[in-house]
């Protein structure tokens, strides 16, 4: 009983880790086509100004869910303003651009931070249930994607900020047709993206050992729940981080932590051999 | 201060110069050291007090008057962590600045990249690291501990503490861990231990949730941890955070080495079980003169680890065969390395297993407290008894081979 309950967090927390990774990509990727290979430079970012901040006396959680997004998309912002900005539509320049830039940060990184491992401890106790013991801080991370899907859907589908937004993704001579500047709504997009990015990387901060290299480990996962999400943003990135974390969670419980790793990775192969549009594109067809 | 070898050939001319040394100045040719570390790139964390350390241990031979009269002069390499640079720069080495000796090398791979080259080309190699064992090559000298010899302390100890006999393995997945899981299974059996699970994560997987859980479903009365590297040090991380700490007793073979115990907080690190040939903890003389030595050349003594000490007694145990044999030839040297040569290092008191020539050593079982390694018990000179096991130099001196030890 104890154990089905603590596989059921795990798993939600699987879910949820997906969900946070991967929604500054949705965004980034799913909305503008920038294939953005510095996306998980974005996270370790994140994660350091989180460290920073934190070391520097301010709350820990004010760190994570405010500064360090907010650096974070201002460092996006600079980046779509010098790079990004001229490569929109150019999806193969954009990689190769957005991989120079991953390189830049870590460079950056490494001689701002130095090549070592920091990190802080997590702000929560652990509690237990039954014979078990739990992390607390894996609701806390349930709580955030929770949230974060939330806002998303909020701003994306209930405000008029989103609306155009979306529009001008989709016919951005439309939406200047209307009156609208797309250079500013991309930036805008871009900034929201970035500060996602900035979030998950600060977030997950105190569950691991930071290094410059940190964003290696995030970028294969998150775009592999991107793409196999399919078109819809929001139904894309929920169906798919809910099928790839209760696979993962299953082999990891039933195998080992491998193996589970190697069963996300088939399940994505199965998955876009099965549906080459993403999970959206056969259910969920018209949702955001 | 920052050491080059422009700066330390300046320093050292200097001090040749001086008049108010009491002894003679050097003989025109100086004896040529090479040094091969990463000191920069992922594993310079690593790399840089290895090269520090062997700069350090040249500048105090030099003081005291070289070797056989002579200055022995450093031709340092930086392989960048790039496993290919090992192999450019040991032909360099070996062939254009023609070195007398080489120390360095960190990783096993970049170790057997360099060491059939230094066989050839019959240059004595000095590999200073902590590895899995069973390198058995005439040319080469190697004193860190192997798994056996820090298995064989740790595991009896961090038992005694446990509540009972149940034991849970989580290991690097390469050879490593692979290899010190096997020695772990083994003493753990020796020491009528049951192991109840056995898991191999590879180096670049950080989330241990289902982990916990699944030790947690085991029951275990100890876990011991060979894990590797920055993404492994969640683990350690995530025990605390989840409570874990204080219900199980923790263990680790390589938790320590990189000073990872100042990377995590004291709440975090407290208690963990290690086992280890150097600690900056250790309060003897040795080790206090060498702390002041490289305080007093690099500014602070905070970053030295374990494989810095192993270097710089790498190259002390060299300079006192030379010394002894007299000459810089090679068979000449080997013949003192194998003469039972020992130095009383700052880690304890290193001797050169002539039927191996790996190292009889003492290994320090220790705990973390307040993000220090404190020393709890000295055990004085073990065996490499994994690599004996498979190798003997005296009976068959042509070997050159890496043995897979058998458990």
């Amino acid at each position: 009983m104890d154990l089905s309950f603590v596989i059921l967090i795990e798993m939600l927390y699987a879910v949820a880790t997906l969900v946070l990774i991967s929604a500054g990509l949705a965004v980034v990727f799913g909305m503008m086509k920038v294939i953005n290979l510095a996306h998980g430079e974005f996270m370790m970012l994140g994660g350091y100004a989180t460290i920073t901040a934190t070391s520097l006396g301010v709350n820990v959680f004010v760190a994570m869910l405010v500064i360090a997004p907010l650096i974070v998309g201002l460092i996006g912002l600079v980046v779509e303003r010098l790079v990004i900005r001229h490569l929109y539509g150019r999806l193969v320049d954009t990689m190769l651009a957005t991989w120079g830039l991953s390189l830049f940060f870590i460079g950056a990184a490494t001689m701002i931070f130095g090549n070592t491992t920091t990190g802080i401890s997590t702000p929560i106790p652990g509690f237990a249930v039954g014979a078990y013991q739990i992390n607390g801080y894996n609701f806390f991370i349930i709580l955030v994607a929770i949230a974060l899907v939330l806002a998303l859907l909020a701003v994306l589908k209930g405000s008029r900020a989103g609306l155009i937004a979306r529009g001008a993704m989709q016919r951005s001579d439309m939406a200047a047709a209307l009156g609208y500047s797309p250079d500013r709504i991309y930036m805008a997009t871009f900034f929201c993206g970035s500060a996602l990015s900035g979030l998950a990387g600060a977030v997950l901060a105190p569950l691991v050992g930071l290094v410059p290299t940190s964003g290696g480990a995030y970028i294969a996962k998150s775009f592999i729940t991107v793409i196999a999400g399919g078109p819809a943003l929001i139904a894309g990135l929920i169906s798919s981080a809910t099928s790839f974390g209760i696979v993962s969670q299953i082999f990891t419980f039933a195998v080992s932590p491998v193996m589970g790793e190697v069963a996300l990775l088939v399940a994505a192969v199965i998955l876009l051999r099965l549906m080459p549009q993403g999970i959206t594109s056969r259910f969920f067809k018209g949702k955001l | 201060m920052s050491l080059n070898r422009r700066n330390f050939l300046g320093a050292a001319a200097a001090l040749t110069a001086s008049p108010l040394l009491p002894r003679a100045a050097f003989a025109a040719d100086s004896i040529k050291l090479g040094a091969i570390h990463d000191t920069s790139g992922i594993f310079d964390a690593y790399g840089k007090p290895m090269d520090q350390a062997v700069r350090l241990a040249v500048q105090e031979i030099n003081a005291a008057g070289g070797i056989l009269g002579r200055e022995v002069e450093v031709f340092a390499y930086d392989t960048q962590s790039d496993m290919a640079l090992y192999s450019q720069y040991g032909q360099q080495l070996t062939r254009q600045d023609r070195v007398d000796v080489v120390h360095g090398g960190i990783l096993s791979a970049s170790r057997e990249a360099i060491r059939q080259t230094m066989r050839k080309t019959k240059t004595p190699y000095f590999y200073n690291v902590l590895y899995e064992g069973g390198v058995c090559d005439r040319n080469i000298f190697i004193n860190g501990v192997t798994p056996a010899q820090q298995v064989e302390a740790l595991v009896p100890y961090a038992m005694g503490k446990a509540a009972g006999k149940k034991v849970y393995i989580l290991a690097a997945d390469y050879n490593y861990g692979q290899i010190t899981a096997r020695w772990i299974q083994k003493f753990v059996a020796d020491n009528g231990g049951e192991v109840v699970g056995t898991d191999f994560f590879p180096l670049d997987v950080s989330d241990f949730g289902s982990t916990l859980a699944k030790i947690q479903g085991a029951a275990p009365d100890l876990v011991i941890a060979p894990l590797v590297g920055g993404a492994h040090l969640s683990f350690f991380r995530q025990w605390a955070a989840a409570g874990m700490k204080g219900k199980i007793p923790l263990a680790s073979t390589t938790l320590g080495v990189g000073n990872e115990q100042k990377v995590l907080t004291a709440e975090e690190g407290d208690g963990i079980m290690v086992a280890y040939n150097y600690s900056q903890e250790l309060d003897t003389p040795a080790n206090t003169a060498f702390k002041a030595a490289w305080a007093k050349a690099y500014g602070s003594s905070d970053n030295i680890h374990e494989t810095a000490v192993s270097t710089y007694q790498g190259v002390k145990t060299w300079a006192k065969a030379v010394d002894m044999a007299g000459s810089l030839d090679r068979d000449a040297l080997i013949a003192a390395m194998e003469s039972g040569i020992s130095i009383d290092g700052p880690s304890g008191k290193i001797t050169v297993d002539a039927k191996t020539h790996h190292a009889v050593l003492d290994v320090h079982l220790m705990e973390f407290k307040g993000q220090k390694m404190q020393v709890i018990e000295t055990l004085p000179q073990r065996q490499p008894i994994d690599t004996q096991a498979v190798c003997d130099l005296g009976t068959n001196p042509n070997d050159n081979t890496q043995y897979e030890i058998q458990i």
